[in-house]
């Protein structure tokens, strides 16, 4: 199939016929277009986008996802879908540009009734299960510009679904590799109620000439008394610029555990927002970044207490080096009957050159009274104190700035519950200090 | 063959401030030196200085450790020398656990001997912790705690021996390790810097206001620092002297400005 050129209606219909889609799922994408044609670019004049400036970004000359050979450019490196979990997955999914180049599926997971497969099959096969969820509740079309175009030119992704009262066999895994320049993959998990998942989502891409563009979705529901662990490991290539919406909905009782690492990327533009809908409901937020050269990395966060008594903890720390700039936008909102709820909400940046910049921005947005709600923000230099009395112990200064660079993430890092997610990020922050 | 610290003519620089103006001192190993002085005479200044610490500025004269020219040496390369500082105020490290920073020195040490050497083995090092440790009366959970945070003022030097006793020095400077400290645990740091004197022949610099800790650790010489300048130089009893007398009648001996 020859190349999608630019965003079109007919690249809408195009795309939907590749995948022989269901009425349905085209209607979804069609009306999503309409809403992309109708919304003007997101500007610095806009709230939410005051301090990204995407003027640059070549949004007519990217088109949608190539529907192309999963094989071309660089192979997938050997780390993506290596086993993170100290327990073997049960269920592997690794896709180039969107295209499945690697899957497999425990046979005691499909004894559970547990589904996970591309996001295609996942329409084709379990219609029903994904109509139901996919944009409809967590992330929406008419969220912004870049979500309506992820609704009308989705390609790729993952599927995961765990039925009630079950606890999956084991972990599930899926990385995306991309090396077309162009990916809008899409991650719904469905945990029904009761059931219980850890799941570990990576992106990936090699570094490459020429704007690359990620337009991502990642939809994360937890039913009532379900518990998911999820990590999201993203370190796209320095040319890739990224516009994410991603959501977690929380039932009642719900635990939603939701690890981000963002390495990658030239610019990164996130909407992270834990829904917590119903009593008990929990979700923790953790967050790590390391920018270095020019990236630019934008994080807007919400934790939306949506029903009383319901705790939501985020703690997002990172680090910048060179000319890197990073913004935390940081809300916590709790409806007028959102009483004895406990907020937390804590950003802590690292500036390891005078010439980065971080900006962290904590909200609070509380209608209860019966509150507890606290949030914490700090921008601080690396402590030259710090690096003398380890340097003076006989540690050299290179091994010392890391030491506190290590020091600096501990606290997040005692937050990830798997030592191979938590060895992969620090290995990859220590190439970054370089 | 013993190390000497060897300080000639020292001049030192705070930014624009002159705080050490010309010091002259030899410490060998094996023996044990007290350093007294009011505050503001430069004491601490001096002890920063031959750690290597980067704000502290020679502008004059000489220190050589064991040979080599100190001042031309990184703090890290002065601290595999053999030479250690024990801090007055001891630096909080978050998120570096005791066993974790004391683990990397010692490693380091051996890295720098051999670039291809792995670190001492983790069993041994614990071990080797464990056995620091009861010597010096601290609970191993201490080895789990981030290095210095939130540590009382009597961990904090107990800690800092705890390093001293891990790295083996050759001299030791000890930075006030008596100040802050309750006579029970100053018995203890103070015993614990006598055994690595006694056992290693270690040499010591204590830096202290009181008569105290010198009960412990006995020095072969005392040196009184006035104005960045060492002033007298005696034995043991010129400590009790000044115990008794304060530090007016050397102001008055030498002319200085009252220390600010």
């Amino acid at each position: 199939m020859a190349e999608l050129p630019t965003f079109t209606r007919d690249a809408v219909l195009q795309l939907s016929a590749s995948f022989n889609e269901p009425q349905w799922m085209r209607d979804f994408r069609l009306a999503a277009w309409e809403i992309y044609a109708a919304l003007p670019v997101p500007t610095t004049q806009d709230e939410a986008w005051r301090r990204t400036d995407i003027r640059r970004l070549k949004l007519d000359a990217l088109g949608p996802s190539l529907n192309g050979n999963a094989r071309t450019g660089p192979p997938i490196p050997d780390y993506l879908g290596a086993q993170l979990t100290e327990e073997a997955p049960g269920g592997v999914l690794v896709e180039a540009n969107g295209v499945v180049t690697q899957y497999e599926v425990s046979d005691a997971l499909r004894a559970q009734g547990v589904i996970f497969c591309d996001m295609h099959t996942a329409v084709r096969e379990h219609g029903d299960l994904v109509r139901k969820h996919f944009m409809t509740h967590a992330v929406r079309p008419d969220e912004g510009k870049f979500a309506a175009l992820h609704a009308a030119f989705w390609r790729g992704g993952v599927f995961l679904y765990v039925p009630r009262n079950v606890v999956a066999a084991a972990p599930l895994h899926s990385a995306l590799w991309a090396t077309g320049g162009r990916t809008f993959t899409h991650t719904l998990v469905v945990l029904d109620t009761n059931s219980e998942a850890t799941f570990m989502d990576e992106y990936a891409s090699p570094p490459g000439e020429g704007q690359a563009f990620h337009n991502g979705a990642i939809e994360l529901i937890v039913g009532d008394g379900a518990s998911l662990r999820y990590a999201s490991l993203q370190d796209f290539g320095p040319n890739v610029w990224q516009f994410n919406h991603e959501c977690g909905r929380v039932g009642r009782d719900g635990k939603l555990d939701w690890i981000t690492s963002v390495m990658g990327t030239r610019l990164t533009k996130a909407f992270q927002t834990a829904e917590l809908d119903a009593p008990g409901g929990w979700a923790r937020m953790s967050g790590l970044f390391f920018t270095n050269g020019r990236q630019h990395v934008d994080l807007d966060t919400q934790q939306n207490h949506n029903a009383p008594d319901t705790t939501s903890d985020l703690l997002y720390k990172g680090a910048l080096k060179d000319h890197s700039r990073t913004v935390w936008q940081g809300m916590i909102k709790a409806l007028p009957d959102s009483q004895r709820i406990d907020g937390f909400q804590a950003n802590r940046n690292l500036m390891l050159d005078k010439t980065a910049r971080a900006d962290s921005i904590p909200g609070l947005e509380i209608q209860a009274d019966d509150v507890r709600c606290t949030h914490a923000s700090t921008v601080g230099k690396l402590d030259e104190e710090e690096v003398f009395y380890l340097m003076s112990r006989g540690i050299p200064r290179a091994e010392a700035i890391r030491m506190v660079i290590q020091g600096f993430f501990d606290p997040v890092m005692q937050r990830i519950p798997f030592e191979g997610v938590r060895t992969r990020i620090f290995d990859r922050i220590l190439e970054k200090v370089g | 063959m013993t190390a000497a610290l060897e300080v000639t003519n020292l001049h030192v620089n705070i930014g624009e401030n002159r705080i050490l103006k010309g010091i002259n001192l030899r410490v060998n190993q094996g023996e044990i030196h007290a350093l007294m002085g009011p505050n503001g005479s430069g004491k601490s200044t001096l002890a920063y200085s031959l750690a290597g610490h980067p704000a502290y500025e020679p502008t004059a004269g000489q220190a050589t450790f064991d040979g080599h020219d100190l001042l031309e040496m990184e703090a890290d390369e002065r601290s595999r020398a053999g030479l250690f500082l024990a801090f007055q105020y001891p630096v909080a490290v978050p998120g570096v656990t005791v066993a974790k920073f004391l683990r990397q020195a010692v490693n380091s040490r051996r890295q720098a001997i051999n670039p291809e050497d792995a670190g001492m083995p983790i069993p041994e090092f614990r071990r080797l912790l464990r056995e620091k440790m009861d010597i010096l009366g601290i609970d191993q959970k201490f080895a789990g705690r981030y290095l210095n945070e939130g540590f009382s003022g009597g961990e904090k030097k107990r800690a800092e021996i705890l390093q001293m006793a891990m790295l083996e020095p050759k001299i030791a400077i000890m930075d006030e390790t008596d100040s802050g400290l309750d006579i029970d645990a100053l018995r203890i740091v103070a015993e614990g810097a006598v055994r690595l004197h006694e056992m290693n022949h270690m040499g010591v610099l204590v830096i202290t206001h009181y008569q105290r800790i010198l009960n412990y650790v006995q020095p072969d010489r005392v040196h009184i620092m006035l104005d960045g300048r060492i002033v007298e130089s005696g034995g043991a009893e010129l400590a009790l002297h000044l115990e008794e007398n304060g530090y007016d009648w050397l102001r008055e001996k030498y002319g200085a400005a009252e220390a600010v």
